[in-house]
């Protein structure tokens, strides 16, 4: 399954997007039980695209919560695809592609 | 190697070459480790705008608590009127202050909203770019646990 979760809902022409990510997002700042420091992990850009248009993208630092919470919207209709992906600091992707509401 | 397979070669370079060359004008929004990783509010904008000069507005909407709880997940959610650019979400005190930039094309609603970290009591400040300048509104949130780690 993928880590991203979408809901997209469109009312009036616009779509209101919400999105969930899975994701550890470490800081790099925390410490383990032996007091080594956890690497840093986290998702660096996020890219929301809708029948294969750009309509939102972001870049995260290692100071957004973790499982990330993303909503945003745009002018859409119903039936059109969304696609999410991110991309995280060690180049794994993950993206999820859902109908609008 | 004969001259077909050389040509064949370059051809795929020079492919390559003009893909990784094109990526960064297709996602503007990229993560940027100058912007990101800048230790204060002003050169991160700098880093991250090409500007640090920034204008007060009423027209830029912050939404965050009062006071949270938990640091680890502060709720922020900026909304604007203007016809935005870009919005980017500052903490002030945190080690790195920038926490987030989002590319707004034509055609998307100025809003993001999403959750962050933050390390202290500190003033959130919510960046909008539209028509080349910067402005700002902020609010300061009392955390009560840090939610940084360490």
């Amino acid at each position: 399954m993928s880590s991203i979760r979408i809901k997209a809902k469109e009312r009036k022409g616009e779509v209101d997007v919400k999105c969930l990510m899975k994701h550890d997002m470490e800081t790099g700042l925390r410490k383990d039980k032996s007091g080594k420091k956890i690497p840093e992990h986290w998702i660096q850009d996020v890219t929301a695209e809708s029948n294969g248009k750009v309509v939102f993208s972001c870049a995260f630092n290692t100071s957004i919560s973790k499982d990330p919470y993303l909503a945003f919207a745009f002018s859409g209709k119903k039936g059109d695809t969304l696609k999410i992906s991110w991309k995280d600091n060690t180049g794994a992707t993950d993206s999820a592609e859902t109908q609008i509401k | 190697m004969d001259r077909r397979s050389v040509l064949k070669v370059a051809g795929v370079v020079s492919a390559a070459a003009t893909a990784l060359v094109a990526m960064p004008r297709l996602a503007m929004a990229a993560y940027t480790e100058k912007a990101f990783k800048a230790k204060g509010g002003a050169d991160a904008l700098q880093n991250a705008y090409g500007a640090n000069a920034t204008t007060p507005s009423d027209q830029v909407k912050l939404k965050a608590p009062d006071i949270a709880e938990n640091g680890a997940v502060v709720p922020v959610e900026v909304e604007t009127d203007m016809q935005a650019e870009s919005i980017a979400i500052l903490i002030d005190g945190n080690p790195s202050p920038l926490a987030l930039t989002a590319d707004i094309p034509a055609g998307t609603k100025g809003l993001v909203k999403t959750r962050c970290r933050m390390g202290k009591t500190t003033n959130v400040t919510a960046v909008v770019k539209s028509g080349g300048k910067l402005y700002t509104a902020s609010k300061e949130v009392k955390v009560t646990i840090g939610g940084c780690g360490g």
